[in-house]
């Protein structure tokens, strides 16, 4: 697979299907929810879409979470001749501000709020609870080994 | 409020998946303030890894 190619698909260059889901040449909108440790159906790799069912609630959050800062592009690069890897990292840190969350929670769902809120990753870490506080999820450096997505051959 | 009645605590952990640092202050053994600092490293559900034919 061309290393190209999976960077294409992190900028929705191909389409494969018979009918095109996207009306606009403009960047998607995504954001990150949080969710509680008890959160039924669970959050993980099954999760399609944006739900407020086991989200977490409390003062100072909003219901869907806050928006993820992007402004750097994805990037692909080669390793070798047959492998390489696509990768993409949000350009700030997700930070909410002033909350109180008593209900313990452990993960953040990254969705896609221009397409249908679509589910694109889901990030685990372990349980907290914030008192009128400030929750911040520092993300990993923008590098193959360390991006928050990556897309790789072998 | 006096700030001198109140007790701060702070912890951590480092693992594979995160490194993480909370602040709490306490005041009459009730939590008034928790603000909790998580840096991801990585997740089980962010690599998609694709073989390549020989």
């Amino acid at each position: 697979m061309c290393t190209s190619f999976m960077g294409q698909l992190l900028t929705a260059t191909h389409n494969f299907g018979t009918a095109p889901t996207r009306g606009t040449s403009a960047a998607d909108t995504f954001k990150a929810a949080l969710y509680t440790t008890t959160a039924s159906p669970a959050i993980n790799a099954a999760t399609t879409a944006y739900s407020a069912t086991g989200e977490v609630s409390g003062t100072g959050y909003t219901a869907g979470g806050v928006t993820v800062t992007n402004a750097t592009a994805p990037t692909s690069t080669n390793s070798s001749s047959t492998a390489g890897v696509a990768y993409w990292t949000p350009s700030a840190n997700l930070v909410y501000t002033t909350v109180t969350l008593t209900t313990a929670f452990d993960t953040v769902l990254i969705y896609n709020s221009s397409q249908s809120n679509a589910a694109v990753s889901v990030h685990t870490f372990g349980s907290q609870t914030i008192t009128a506080g400030t929750f911040t999820l520092t993300m990993p450096s923008n590098t193959t080994s360390t991006a928050l997505l990556r897309l790789s051959t072998t | 409020m006096d700030d001198s009645l109140l007790e701060k605590k702070e912890g951590s952990i480092d693992n594979d998946i995160e490194y993480t640092t909370w602040t709490e202050y306490w005041l009459d053994g009730e939590l008034v303030h928790r603000s909790a600092h998580v840096t991801l490293k990585t997740s089980p559900f962010s690599d998609l890894v694709a073989a390549t034919f020989g």
